[in-house]
């Protein structure tokens, strides 16, 4: 039993030293590294309009596969993404972080997230349900997946082009 | 009669030269509140499309610059454009997104209407005894017309009809159906809501303009294989076209005929899209669905506030003289799911707060609304282009397309509408 909760503890300390560092790499503009986190098969999905949407038939604020998450990347770094340069200064705060499921290499894991960015316009403040589907690798946890639901997606949002 | 103190009407022929317009007329709060007036709440304002209400008893919330506004269904297959005000004491009777109702309920008092706005039952009605309740039903916008599905509507009694209205600008709606195998578009994936602290012209004006595009967006064609780029160049062909009642156009089909090959314009080729292909000659003969799939879609403001960017069509909003709203969404073509697929991704990955393209451009508005707060120079310059500006066949005013003809043709229409009582 004891070995049980170990092991456990142990899990959620692994998932949480990832998702802080994913938010380290955010909040300090580390693209590349970033972007090496995702899988091959990755998806980064932020829904509109309520967090239970169908993705292939409804409009996302976005819905990127790898190849569309390299662009984001490659855009942040050109050097010409006017609305990163200045960069926004940004803090992520997450909290409840909590270990949903676990099946095989694959761990379903759900936090509370907010952010605040300080920008050309002004303070934002952004709150949303972060859901991460992570794989576990020889190189560590990776993110096949992440949900980030943010709780105002219904209404009129401003331009939101940090990694969040 | 308006009881409040009226402010001073500003001399529009001093704030709006030939090219060059006052910084005010973007920041002023006087100047906003009487384009509502003059503007918003009289002129055709695009409100919804048809199919996004398609069944009897259907609703979906929209608005007006900043007033809400219901769309609904009737039971007699007619739309509404309905105010969620209760007559009654002026609480809102509708506060989902969309759904389908027969009635709308006030949670106030219990008054209810039905879904053409009118008033159905009262609460304890002997309360009303000897009343006439006749007129008071929902607030209905005045007019309400459609032009291929279109919705607008205009709270002025009297004017132009919406045909009038759209006047060259309805062959834009015409030619974007045409691209649609069944003559249809639908308007199906539900909305982006993207907010700008900046005043809605910044938005009206930037969405013709052909000068922005090799430096605002210099990231995305720098970064994706787009063929974008070179139609905004200095040597393109393609040509900004002013419609009057300050509807504008960037014209593309030139660049995209010299290109002659279907669906460029789209950024693929008739292989990735088979059944999209089949479907276009069955409607419309080889040779014309080939023609059609050259030209692509049109890429037309309509004043004041509808956008067709080629994929997606934008709704404008201003809610304050310095909030702007553009709801943003996938066109999508009735009997076309391969076309509509690769729509709704192209449309995702571009527009909304974290578009590749309209973030940065949603950047230079507001940035733009901070510029103009400064004294001097007070003056925007329009003039790009002057000299070259001419008649198309039709006799609208065509120019480069990095001139600026639209913005010219909308600061001429923007000032006969403000000067008009």
């Amino acid at each position: 039993m004891m070995g049980m909760i170990t092991v456990e503890q142990d899990l959620t300390r692994r998932v949480e030293q990832f998702i802080f560092r994913e938010a380290r790499l955010q909040d300090e503009h580390e693209y590349a590294a970033w972007e090496v986190l995702w899988t091959d098969d990755a998806i980064y999905w932020l829904p509109a309009n309520g967090d239970d949407i169908d993705p292939e038939q409804q409009m996302s604020i976005i819905y990127d596969n790898r190849s569309r998450i390299g662009v984001r990347v490659r855009q942040l770094l050109s050097g010409k993404r006017y609305t990163q340069d200045p960069k926004s200064a940004i803090r992520h705060l997450i909290t409840n972080v909590e270990v949903l499921d676990q099946t095989g290499d694959e761990v379903s894991v759900g936090c509370n997230v907010m952010v605040y960015e300080s920008s050309l316009r002004g303070e934002t403040l952004w709150a949303a349900r972060t859901e991460y589907l992570l794989r576990d690798t020889p190189d560590g946890f990776r993110m096949a997946r992440k949900k980030v639901a943010l709780v105002n997606n219904d209404k009129p949002l401003f331009t939101l082009s940090f990694l969040i | 009669m308006n009881v409040m103190t009226r402010p001073e009407v500003p001399d529009f022929a001093t704030l709006i030269g030939k090219d060059r317009v006052h910084g005010s007329l973007y920041t002023d709060a006087d100047i906003f509140r009487m384009e509502l007036q003059r503007i918003w709440y009289r002129t055709w304002v695009y409100v919804g499309h048809e199919s996004e209400v398609p069944e009897p008893f259907d609703f979906v919330t929209k608005s007006i610059g900043p007033q809400p506004i219901i769309m609904t269904r009737g039971a007699d297959g007619q739309v509404n454009l309905l105010q969620n005000r209760c007559p009654h004491r002026g609480n809102q009777v509708c506060t989902e997104a969309q759904g389908n109702a027969r009635k709308f309920t006030c949670p106030f008092h219990n008054w209810t209407f039905a879904n053409d706005g009118r008033l159905e039952a009262t609460a304890f009605a002997d309360g009303y005894k000897g009343q006439d309740m006749s007129a008071l039903s929902l607030g209905r916008v005045t007019r309400v017309a459609s032009y291929r599905g279109f919705v607008f509507g205009s709270f002025a009694a009297d004017g132009p009809t919406l045909e009038e209205h759209l006047g060259g600008a309805a062959e834009t709606l015409d030619r974007l159906c045409d691209s649609s195998p069944t003559g249809e578009v639908e308007i199906t994936a539900g909305f982006l809501q993207h907010r700008v602290k900046a005043n809605w012209k910044f938005v009206l004006e930037n969405e013709t303009d052909g000068y922005h595009p090799a430096f605002v967006h210099a990231s995305v064609f720098k970064v994706t294989e787009s063929g974008i780029g070179s139609l905004y160049g200095s040597k393109s062909t393609a040509v900004t076209r002013d419609f009057g009642q300050g509807h504008t156009e960037l014209d593309l089909r030139p660049e995209f005929r010299l290109r002659d090959q279907p669906l460029s314009w789209f950024g693929t080729t008739p292989e990735r899209l088979p059944d999209y292909v089949a479907a276009m000659e069955q409607a419309h003969g080889p040779e014309k669905a080939r023609k059609v799939m050259i030209d692509g879609t049109p890429h037309v403001m309509i004043f004041p506030n509808l956008f067709i960017a080629e994929i997606q069509i934008f709704v404008l909003q201003p809610r304050a003289v310095d909030d702007t709203v553009q709801h943003v969404t996938a066109l999508q073509f009735k009997g076309a799911p391969d076309m509509n697929r690769r729509l709704r991704q192209q449309t995702m990955g571009s527009v909304g707060p974290a578009g590749f393209l309209l973030a940065d451009d949603s950047e230079m508005y507001e940035r733009t609304h901070r510029g103009v707060l400064s004294r001097d120079p007070e003056w925007l310059y329009l003039a790009r282009g002057e000299h070259r500006e001419r008649m198309d066949d039709d006799g609208f005013r065509i120019g480069h397309a990095t001139d600026e003809v639209p913005s010219r043709g909308i600061w001429r229409h923007y000032r006969q509408m403000m000067e008009m009582e």
